[in-house]
């Protein structure tokens, strides 16, 4: 047996001598920090406040590999997203891998690097990681589970704050709707529309950060992924006892994705992002939020796209861009194609 | 998007529905009959914009909804055959049957698979020799000459491990079968994709027998309001006929070729509806020619009798008798994630629509 196989061997999930050399010559070559370096059981970690936030997220995706992305860069973007919508700073995650028998070692190693990059490119450390290696068959390719801390500086908690909520105040989004859902079923389906459609994955802890710095009336924030955007607001109007208008003229869209929803019969709406947030702020301050996100590399695109109302308690309702009126409900199971 | 945009401008939507304000008068039932009508009227909100007076009743055009239970127990049955794979359009699989959906199956470990092409079956029928393929035809004239040339394909390339479970049908015989039992309309929204393979001989006897308006409408907002206000307009004058709105797609005598290859692998059979239940002569089954590609005749299964579901009252709402309201599941045993009858099973059902704007 070679001691540097192409592809995963359960031995590399055993404690032998190819775990410690997967461990030294892989995950840590590429995540190195003082702290992980310990390869102690747990990491210490320094917090200099009195609330932390913490979250978990697992990370199951076909393909591994999609146009603007990977499975590992949507594990650090996901983590560090639901930490920054909570007002947190993102400090430090943890990486866990389930891997299958007989995975090829080269594409961990992308995977891998792609956790790296992307947390120094969020300014996150990895500080703690567990492998394991399943018979072939028993897991699809690799899962990833991952936990992240992050510090909640005086003032920043939101949870809560949608209770502060009021008839009038806009709700925001930062840029185009449904492109990691379309890059995804497009790499998967092998539909070959030749429109490049990019995942949007990314991490929005910069562009949040920004926006929390200098604004005073963000009363909500939560990232758009499974569900989309309708589920977004559903899950806010189930919260508040008002309504919720979304102007669909105003909704930012690709024209490839919204060209593969024409032909599939989805709705942008309920198609998943992963660097999508939902902002709902003051009415006053939304221009300067906008000016904000305008001059973020995340938020080129952001745009208002509807308001808090008096009318329909807890209903989602769409202006469409027709001029008609109708209800953005809840998802009930996944959107499939239709026939007709 | 072109062919798109244009059809979505909302100054036009605004001053055609300005337009059916003005000319209607008198109360006016329209039925849109094709599944996508109804999807595009409520997506665009389409209903908000017409005056009191125009009233628009959903039809029995949506191929998923009124596929009987049988079919859906039949394909069942299939996929615990060993070596079966099921081919489907995607909106097929949360169908409930007598007992179970195909999405309940798939969770189970049968080998369902949702394809967005017939073609692509005919590929899956390629790659897997040592399996058999069997293609759910679900649809009326619009997607049945897609089965027709899946056939036809397999056929020439002499697949012997490629067949077709036909719940297709064809809409003259129910649009005729609703307006004979009664229902309260004025004119029909008619189907435009299945125009475009049929042409407009079909609706001949609507307006000269039963004096109904028939014109045959595109799928975008402003196609669907100005066949509205066509039909407003005939119904105001008295003068029903057929007429087509959506010229950019259909003629007055169809695809000549679709309808030659729809001719050379169907023949009519009788036909169960959700709701509806058996209508005479209006589903279409493979020809004996083509038996080799029919999955009832090779691979026969045993379907005990469909179990129809008591109380629901879709055949009646189906009809235009009977609203969603005046039955005793709606809302409680029957809704959008747990649907009992037809017209809750796509979202676009008159009971779903009810639910979600309750």
């Amino acid at each position: 047996m070679s001691l540097n196989p192409d592809k995963i061997l359960l031995s590399h999930g055993n404690g032998g001598r190819l775990m410690h050399e997967l461990i030294s010559g892989l995950f840590l070559r590429h995540f190195s920090n003082s702290i992980l370096d310990e390869q102690s059981d747990s990491a210490i970690l320094p917090v200099d406040t009195a609330e932390i936030a913490f979250t978990t997220d697992s990370f199951v995706i076909d393909p591994l590999f999609f146009p603007g992305g990977n499975i590992g860069k949507l594990a650090v973007c996901g983590t560090v997203n639901d930490l920054s919508v909570s007002g947190a700073t993102p400090l430090y995650i943890s990486v866990s891998l389930i891997i299958e028998e007989g995975f090829p070692m080269k594409d961990l190693e992308m995977i891998v690097r792609s956790l790296a990059e992307e947390a120094v490119k969020a300014g996150v450390t990895i500080v703690t990681g567990d492998t394991k290696v399943v018979n072939k068959g028993k897991c699809d390719k690799l899962f990833i589970n991952t936990a992240g801390i992050g510090r909640l500086d005086r003032g920043r908690n939101l949870a809560g704050r949608f209770r502060s909520v009021i008839p009038g105040d806009v709700i925001i989004i930062n840029g185009s709707l449904g492109d990691h859902g379309m890059a995804v079923m497009n790499a998967r389906e092998s539909f070959n529309f030749r429109s490049p459609v990019l995942s949007d994955c990314c991490c929005l802890n910069g562009l949040i950060g920004q926006v929390l710095d200098q604004s005073s009336t963000v009363r909500f924030m939560r990232d758009a992924t499974r569900g989309g955007v309708a589920t977004v607001l559903n899950e806010l109007g189930g919260k508040i006892p008002f309504g919720i208008e979304v102007d669909e003229e105003s909704l930012p869209l690709d024209k490839g994705v919204s060209a593969m929803c024409e032909i599939l019969g989805f709705d942008p709406l309920y198609i998943a992002n992963e660097g999508k947030v939902i902002i709902v702020a003051g009415e006053v301050e939304s221009r300067h939020i906008l000016e904000l996100l305008h001059s973020h590399e995340f938020g080129q695109e952001a745009a208002i796209i509807g308001r808090v109302v008096q009318d329909h308690p807890g209903k989602v309702v769409l202006k469409t861009s027709t001029g008609g009126k109708r209800i953005i409900d809840v998802l009930t199971g996944d959107q499939l194609p239709r026939i007709c | 998007m072109k062919y798109i945009e244009e059809y979505r401008k909302k100054d036009l939507i605004l001053a055609v529905a300005a337009e059916i304000v003005k000319v209607s008068r008198k109360e006016i039932a329209l039925m849109e009959v094709c599944g996508g009508h109804t999807m595009a009227i409520h997506r665009f909100g389409l209903t908000s914009l017409l005056p009191p007076t125009v009233s628009l009743l959903s039809g029995p055009g949506c191929p998923v909804c009124v596929s009987g239970q049988r079919f859906i127990d039949a394909a069942v049955e299939y996929c615990h055959l060993p070596g079966v794979i099921i081919a489907t359009y995607g909106d097929l699989i949360r169908v409930p049957g007598s007992n179970t959906s195909l999405e309940k199956e798939k969770a189970r470990g049968f080998d369902v698979r949702i394809v967005y092409s017939t073609l692509d079956a005919v590929e899956m029928a390629r790659a897997n020799p040592d399996k058999r393929i069997i293609f759910l035809g679900i649809g009326f004239e619009t997607t049945a000459p897609a089965t027709a040339a899946a056939i036809l394909e397999a056929e020439k390339e002499q697949l012997r491990n490629f067949f077709v479970l036909s719940a297709h049908k064809v809409m003259p015989p129910v649009m005729k079968a609703l307006v004979e039992e009664g229902v309260k309309i004025d004119g029909f929204i008619a189907p435009g994709h299945v125009t475009a393979i049929t042409g407009t001989a079909i609706y001949k006897e609507l307006p000269e027998q039963y004096g109904l308006g028939v014109v045959v409408a595109g799928f975008e907002p402003v196609d669907l309001m100005q066949a509205i206000l066509m039909l407003v307009k005939q119904h105001a004058s008295e003068t029903p006929g057929i007429e087509i709105q959506y010229q950019r797609v259909v003629n007055t005598g169809g695809n000549l070729i679709a309808q030659k290859m729809l001719e050379r692998v169907f023949e009519l059979k009788d036909e169960s509806w959700r709701g509806l239940g058996m209508i005479p002569l209006s589903g279409l089954k493979l020809r004996e020619s083509y038996a080799v590609f029919d999955a009832e005749v090779q691979i026969p299964v045993e379907v005990p009798p469909a179990r129809e579901p008591k109380g629901c009252i879709c055949g009646m709402i189906l009809r235009g008798f009977k609203t969603p309201e005046d039955c005793k599941l709606f809302a409680t045993a029957c809704t959008p994630s747990e649907p009992v009858g037809a017209c809750m099973v796509s979202g676009e059902g008159t009971c779903a629509t009810y639910y979600k704007y309750r």
